[in-house]
């Protein structure tokens, strides 16, 4: 292993993070945290994680897509961020693509995603 | 003025804070960096030290460097370079100097050697504009347009920017912050980017465009006064592990 990845390895073992397996489809729910002035609060956020990006090293990243009052939000949150309290996985979504960017072109019955019958977790892996 | 320092540059990676932020930051490693010679104002006319880095084949090292590195007692090294210093923090020939040189959220300023991006147009060495897409243009999309006027003065103006060589010499990149510092490993992560690839010897000084915290070391952070007696032996393993 290189220096890069053994300072990476060693920065994820700090950070001691339980990231759940979900990928591309899945419906997840973000606790975000967000500061207002002096306080601090954890904020929900829910939708469909479109695509992740880089993998589950430190710089991997994914990107979460709702629709908030009638427009489409997205946002991109790095995997290990500190900012991040919790990823919890609401559905898991059965879908083809590693990226569905085709959903921002859809609305309605179009974008809807079928649910995973038969999910099976992963060896080792939480949730 | 105290001396700096060459490292290494072993890479990026981003470092995630406790409040939240993330910040991108270039990995630089000391190797085994020792004092090789000093410089002074009665023998040489200016102050200064000479550093080394590295470890270096003694049977690829010539004759007369080898004499050199005797001289001074230590291993060959594969880079060296000179810091001026002012007189009272000269540092004694041999003595090894820790990452601990710098304090976090210090700045510094960092040269190296750029990546050689061999013969470049003008759109890419000088961010020119290029030529329009349609309307006539033929062929020379990328070019660099007019290099001047006509008969009067009938030549093109010396330092011209046109297309050249680019990369490859030396850049400094000033106030870059100090964001860790992992003296058992010699590693200084500091913010953003550096010069030069991976791989590459950059040397990190003092920034002097910024005051200088009152906390650093003078007239170095050095490996002897770190580790005394007792800590020595321990000192010594890893960072001869670090060398291998």
């Amino acid at each position: 292993m290189d220096l890069i990845a053994q300072l990476e390895a060693e920065q994820i073992a700090a950070l001691g993070k339980t990231i759940p397996d979900f990928k591309a489809g899945d419906t997840i729910r973000v606790g975000y945290k967000v500061t207002e002035g002096t306080r601090s609060r954890v904020q929900m956020y829910e939708g469909v994680c479109i695509s992740r990006k880089n993998g589950k090293g430190i710089a991997g990243s994914f990107t979460v897509r709702k629709i908030s009052f009638g427009e489409g939000v997205e946002r991109v949150f790095p995997l290990f961020s500190t900012n991040i309290d919790s990823i919890e996985v609401v559905r898991r979504g059965r879908v083809r693509r590693a990226k569905l960017y085709y959903l921002r072109a859809r609305r309605g019955k179009s974008a809807r995603i079928a649910e995973v019958s038969n999910y099976k977790p992963l060896d080792g892996a939480e949730a | 003025m105290r001396s700096g320092v060459i490292a290494k540059k072993v890479g990026m990676t981003r470092l995630f804070m406790e409040d939240g932020r993330q910040v991108p930051v270039t990995v630089l490693q000391l190797e085994g960096l020792q004092v090789v010679a000093q410089r002074t104002a009665e023998k040489d006319g200016y102050t200064a030290v000479q550093l080394g880095a590295g470890a270096a084949k003694a049977k690829r090292t010539s004759k007369a460097m080898r004499g050199h590195f005797a001289a001074a007692n230590v291993e060959p090294k594969r880079k060296l370079a000179e810091f001026r210093v002012s007189p009272e923090n000269l540092i004694a020939v041999g003595e090894e100097i820790s990452a601990e040189h710098y304090v976090e959220g210090q700045k510094v300023d960092v040269a190296g050697t750029s990546i050689g991006k061999g013969f470049a147009g003008a759109m890419k060495r000088h961010n020119f504009g290029g030529l329009r897409a349609s309307h006539g243009v033929s062929i020379s999309h990328r070019s660099h347009g007019s290099t001047g006027q006509c008969q009067d003065p009938g030549k093109v103006f010396k330092g011209k920017k046109m297309a050249g060589h680019m990369g490859a010499v030396r850049v400094t990149t000033q106030n870059l912050e100090i964001v860790r510092t992992d003296a058992d490993r010699g590693l200084i992560m500091v913010k953003g980017a550096v010069p030069g690839s991976k791989g590459g010897w950059v040397t990190i000084k003092d920034a002097v465009k910024k005051k200088l915290p009152e906390n650093v070391p003078f007239p170095a952070a050095l490996k002897s006064a770190a580790a005394p007696v007792a800590q020595a032996p321990a000192e010594e393993a890893p960072a001869e592990g670090g060398e291998a």
